[in-house]
């Protein structure tokens, strides 16, 4: 970083475009993966804290562990047993998303309000029809409230995986130290904050379509 | 596997891996330490403007797009982006870039949680405090404040954590802390010291964790909240 070297030197970025698309693509992809999988296990971990509450606080502890572990750590617990794989790098991802999901979505559910439980029940329905039509469509906004936390946090955390020898755009950023170079280390970051915003954005969207009073205020007009 | 933890603890537990200034005592000493520095720092800047800033009720949506943003960051770009600012300050590598960063970090979950501690007392118990009459200064430190310690404190725990979880990342520019056992290990493959000095540094964050949640149940009244608003 020594020297006078500028910011960004734009030359670079055009000559590396394309591995700069790539690990755009990289870094989408170990974020959807781990949003994916961290999801799913939230989803099933927030029934099972529902349906036995006294799991509950148990549930939240251990995910609560996992969130406080540094990153880093994380990863490097798991190289001895996965390697410098991918696996590694989810697996670490995952255990993030969870304190945040779980937390969202059984607030959600929690939310439903018992009337609205009786009156679908009285218009015949059962479970699990009821779990899949009335309550969780109820808590999408809490849901996708926790789903935008938790991919912003793990698009960050994936430039940590840069570290352990995996892709994204944390490489840029890695390169940029090791090469006492500014350009990539910008880029890097940049592009990194972008993602973020982009993904923030396009959760909103969803959100605003997927939300039930939205749809019926769509349907009223 | 059992291998390869008693390994993990036999590197841990032998004297000679402790001492000397690559040592493990003197990593975990620079890491307690710089950790320390700059979350007392970060407090001593966010904590004033916070509260000030409560007390106003102003800028309702401050803290949300303080939150959004800082999360926003990835907290290895501040690190690597500090390098380059230290350098150009005069301030060298290492240590000052790491300091740098974590003071940064530390900021965001400090100042919005004070801001909403404040905020989120309530209003009747402000009203309450006035019609006894009040002075602004004594509703602010005898009412307020300690009515938001809990917040506070839990704005403080987050900074904490998360800066005993990014010290580690000094090691990528060049500084010590147990984060050098994890880089270093890596850099040849040693599996022991990488997983020895990731439980270190794991361990440290969960007594962190630990400890705020401790100090937060003693010094909090009863019956107030102590979850962070903002992580």
């Amino acid at each position: 970083m020594g020297g006078n070297q500028p910011w960004v030197r734009w030359e670079w970025i055009a000559d590396n475009r394309g591995q700069i698309w790539d690990q755009t693509v990289e870094h989408l992809q170990l974020t959807l993966i781990a949003v994916g999988i961290g999801f799913v296990l939230a989803l099933g971990l927030s029934l099972l804290g529902i349906r036995f509450r006294r799991l509950y606080p148990a549930i939240t502890s251990v995910a609560g562990i996992l969130y406080t572990i540094p990153s880093l750590a994380l990863f490097a617990f798991f190289v001895p047993i996965t390697g410098l794989s991918k696996t590694t790098a989810e697996i670490g991802l995952v255990s993030y998303t969870l304190l945040i999901l779980i937390r969202n979505i059984t607030a959600g559910l929690d939310a439903v309000p018992p009337s609205v439980r009786e009156a679908a029940r009285g218009l015949g329905y059962r479970q699990p029809r009821l779990f899949w039509e009335v309550e969780l469509p109820l808590a999408v906004p809490s849901i996708i409230a926790g789903l935008r936390i938790a991919t912003v946090t793990v698009i960050g955390l994936v430039t940590v995986t840069s570290i352990i020898s995996l892709g994204g755009l944390g490489l840029f950023i890695l390169d940029g130290l090791r090469r006492d170079f500014l350009t990539p280390l910008v880029v890097g970051t940049v592009l990194t904050i972008a993602l973020a915003a982009t993904l923030d954005a396009a959760l909103l969207v969803a959100e605003r379509r997927l939300a039930p009073s939205n749809r019926t205020a769509r349907a009223s007009r | 596997m059992i291998d390869f933890l008693g390994d993990v603890l036999a590197w841990l537990t032998d004297p000679a891996n402790w001492e000397g200034e690559r040592g493990i005592g003197n990593r975990l000493v620079e890491h307690v330490l710089i950790s320390v520095e700059t979350v007392a720092i970060a407090a001593a800047i966010a904590l004033p403007a916070g509260i000030a800033i409560g007390h106003s009720h102003r800028w309702p949506g401050l803290t949300t797009g303080v939150v959004n943003i800082a999360r926003a960051i990835p907290s290895f770009a501040v690190v690597a982006l500090a390098l380059p600012f230290a350098i150009r300050l005069g301030l060298g590598i290492g240590y000052w870039p790491t300091f740098l960063a974590l003071v940064l970090l530390a900021l965001p979950p400090i100042f919005t949680n004070a801001v909403t501690a404040i905020r989120v007392v309530e209003p009747r118990v402000v009203e309450a405090a006035r019609g006894l009459g009040m002075r602004e200064r004594e509703l602010l430190w005898q009412v307020e404040i300690p009515l938001a310690v809990p917040l506070i404190l839990a704005g403080v725990r987050v900074a904490a954590v998360q800066v005993v979880a990014t010290a580690t990342l000094g090691a990528l520019v060049g500084w010590g802390g147990l984060g050098r056992f994890i880089v270093d290990g890596f850099a040849v493959q040693d599996n022991v010291r990488v997983f020895g000095g990731a439980l270190l540094v794991a361990l440290l964050a969960v007594l962190t964790e630990l400890g705020f949640a401790a100090l937060s149940r003693w010094r909090s009244p009863r019956g107030v909240a102590q979850t962070a608003v903002a992580r």
